[in-house]
């Protein structure tokens, strides 16, 4: 039956080859045409350029949506961080009653369409009278990013000696002290990779954003907004890639440090 | 202030939900005694370490540290320490670390904080293991940095729960000795949570039994094993044969006891006269014999277990419901018995407890 095995290995081997091409071979279209010599996104290529990366670059604009969709994606990463650590916290280290109910309820912000959110974000902003801005658009964010963060920091705090914290307490350190000195550099993996989780999520969302923002745009707002202008697209294609390049560098990061994380809590957890 | 009350639980109660878990504790432990409480688990001895320690705090009742009342006092503001039962190292921090954390508010400098570091190490004999984190060292090795981390603040008052529940069987019989001669010698007052009794029994000054958040007894290890007070503490302590009696004749301070099958006997008992009480009778303390003897109990061999030094014979006897347990010594001349052979069981009347009726 050796071949019929090795028959079998092959056929999974062409079906991840395909799987991962139909994923990628997509994406991998805009660092392509984002050095092609041409405004025509077609084939076949007529040259290498990098005159749209420069186009890019000297786009004020394209620079003040981008230092916008910074900000926001900061602002969204700290704010659901520290609110996500909080109730990983609570959830971890005191029975709270309806614990599990709460924590299901936390994560409601992933299973409603993101459409729905900005209608009822915008509906509330404007019957509350406040105006549109980033800050709005920070609030929508931290909203969705919040169960990112809860999920992170959790599966970093879960199974978190309690012990740790009241050792301690019991050698002299306050609350506080015990958090800053034993908790927080534990959890220090799991933080990290929820802030630039989240960040990532604030960086690429359009939806909410392009309800929310009112007059300012972040980034995924102004390239749909250059997509009316042909002539446009290949710089657009040129930002897309160098997006495509930092957010992938970011989560391969995240994950990175999430794995090197749990890998140091097994050993601990092994050992004791 | 008197030694007596170096360390006092004034009925202190602790309630978690519907469970009583300690209730109305009094203990008064001394200064520089090896201080156990022993029980099965769920009896509430972790909990009343929890609140001597400040982890959890009493419903009622206080708790005394030399005369000063610390009952609400957080666990930083306690000149107690404590070494935890899965130890608590700080995985992030080396072992040098892992020491000093409890030395940062002594604000030494540079040079006497090392001094004191390599002491604690030196007395925990783990020199040259400063840098090690907490996945490179063995069980044993962790629990030793736990005990220097906590007894190089030189507390008044060293906690330990069930430290040594971790680690095999000839690691802790080793580490028993060392925590004892390191208690002699420092001169720190211990309080030590297990629920294994021959533990207890081997390295306390005194011992206090509980069971189901009450403390049932506190005295002197052979006190406990020899004299318990209660049918509990007799079962949980050792093995234990126990009969019913009935009072009878009184003779000044002795009375006349009716044992049923195992017959009579004259046995000091203040007080009553008539009704039910229970003797306890160690299985060491009976003496088997093949031969008839006066007084003696006849008894068929049900079952026996060989362990070199001594027998373990499961003896019955015809009206009793259980078996009685002998364990006999063996010496040169001991031949030993076999299951089916008839013997006679005898006791002298200095053997017998009598506990009140359970």
């Amino acid at each position: 039956m050796a071949s019929g095995k090795s028959g079998g290995r092959a056929g999974l081997l062409g079906y991840a080859i395909l799987y991962l091409a139909f994923l990628y071979a997509p994406v991998l279209f805009l660092p392509l045409f984002s050095f092609n010599d041409s405004v025509f996104i077609a084939f076949p290529l007529s040259g290498f350029t990098t005159q749209w990366y420069e186009q890019m670059f000297s786009d004020d604009a394209m620079l003040h949506a981008l230092r916008n969709s910074l900000e926001v994606g900061a602002a969204t990463a700290l704010l659901s961080t520290i609110l996500g650590l909080l109730t990983a916290r609570a959830l971890t280290q005191f029975r709270v009653p309806g614990g599990a109910a709460m924590l299901g309820f936390t994560s409601l912000p992933l299973f409603i369409p993101d459409i729905v959110l900005g209608i009822s974000l915008l509906i509330l902003l404007n019957s509350a009278n406040l105006p549109l801005s980033l800050l709005s658009v920070i609030a929508g964010h931290t909203l969705i990013c919040v169960p990112f963060a809860i999920t992170v920091l959790l599966s970093r705090l879960e199974g978190f000696d309690k012990s740790l914290e009241e050792a301690s307490r019991d050698l002299g350190e306050t609350a506080w002290m015990s958090f800053w000195r034993v908790t927080f550099p534990l959890a220090l993996p799991g933080i990290v990779s929820s802030l630039l989780l989240t960040f990532i999520v604030s960086f690429d969302e359009f939806l909410i954003a392009y309800f929310l923002a009112g007059n300012e745009a972040t980034l995924p707002i102004y390239i749909w907004s250059q997509l009316r202008f042909p002539y446009k697209l290949p710089a657009v294609l040129a930002l897309g890639a160098a997006i495509l390049v930092a957010s992938t560098l970011l989560v391969v990061f995240a994950e990175w440090l999430r794995s090197r994380g749990l890998d140091n809590r097994k050993r601990i957890t092994v050992g004791a | 202030m008197s030694d007596e009350a170096f360390l006092r639980i004034a009925h202190v109660s602790k309630r978690f939900g519907t469970v009583l878990a300690v209730d109305a504790a009094d203990l008064a432990i001394r200064r520089g005694e090896f201080f156990s409480l022993l029980g099965p688990s769920g009896c509430g001895k972790t909990t009343l370490l929890r609140m001597i320690a400040g982890f959890d705090f009493p419903d009622s009742g206080e708790i005394y540290f030399e005369g000063v009342r610390m009952t609400d006092e957080p666990a930083n503001r306690r000149p107690s320490n404590m070494v935890f039962q899965s130890y608590a190292i700080f995985p992030h921090l080396n072992v040098f670390d892992n020491i000093a954390y409890g030395l940062r508010k002594e604000r030494l400098d540079k040079a006497s904080l090392t001094r004191r570091v390599e002491d604690a190490l030196a007395m925990i004999k783990l020199e040259g293991f400063e840098s090690r984190r907490a996945d490179e060292l063995s069980g044993g090795q962790r629990q030793r940095v736990a005990l220097a981390r906590a007894l190089v603040l030189k507390p008044k008052v060293l906690l330990l729960d069930e430290p040594l529940g971790a680690l095999d069987r000839r690691l802790r019989e080793a580490m028993q000795l060392e925590l004892r001669a390191l208690q002699k010698s420092l001169g720190i007052t211990f309080v030590f949570v297990t629920h294994d009794q021959e533990e207890a029994l081997s390295m306390s000054d005194r011992v206090a039994v509980m069971s189901a958040g009450s403390i049932l007894q506190v005295a002197p290890p052979r006190v406990l094993y020899e004299t318990p007070n209660c049918r509990e503490v007799a079962d949980f302590i050792g093995q234990m044969n126990f009969f019913t009696g009935t009072i009878g004749a009184r003779e000044g301070a002795l009375a006349r006891v009716d044992l049923g099958q195992l017959g009579q006997m004259n046995l000091t008992i203040d007080g009553r006269t008539g009704g039910e009480i229970l003797i306890a009778l160690r299985p060491e303390k009976i003496t088997l014999s093949p031969e008839a003897r006066q007084g003696g109990v006849k008894g068929t061999v049900a079952a026996l277990a060989y362990l070199g030094e001594r027998s373990h014979y499961s003896i019955a006897v015809e009206g009793l419901s259980e078996p009685v347990f002998v364990a006999d010594q063996n010496s040169a001349t001991t031949r030993g018995h076999a299951v089916g052979d008839i013997v006679y069981l005898s006791w002298s009347k200095e053997a017998v407890v009598v506990l009140p009726p359970s």
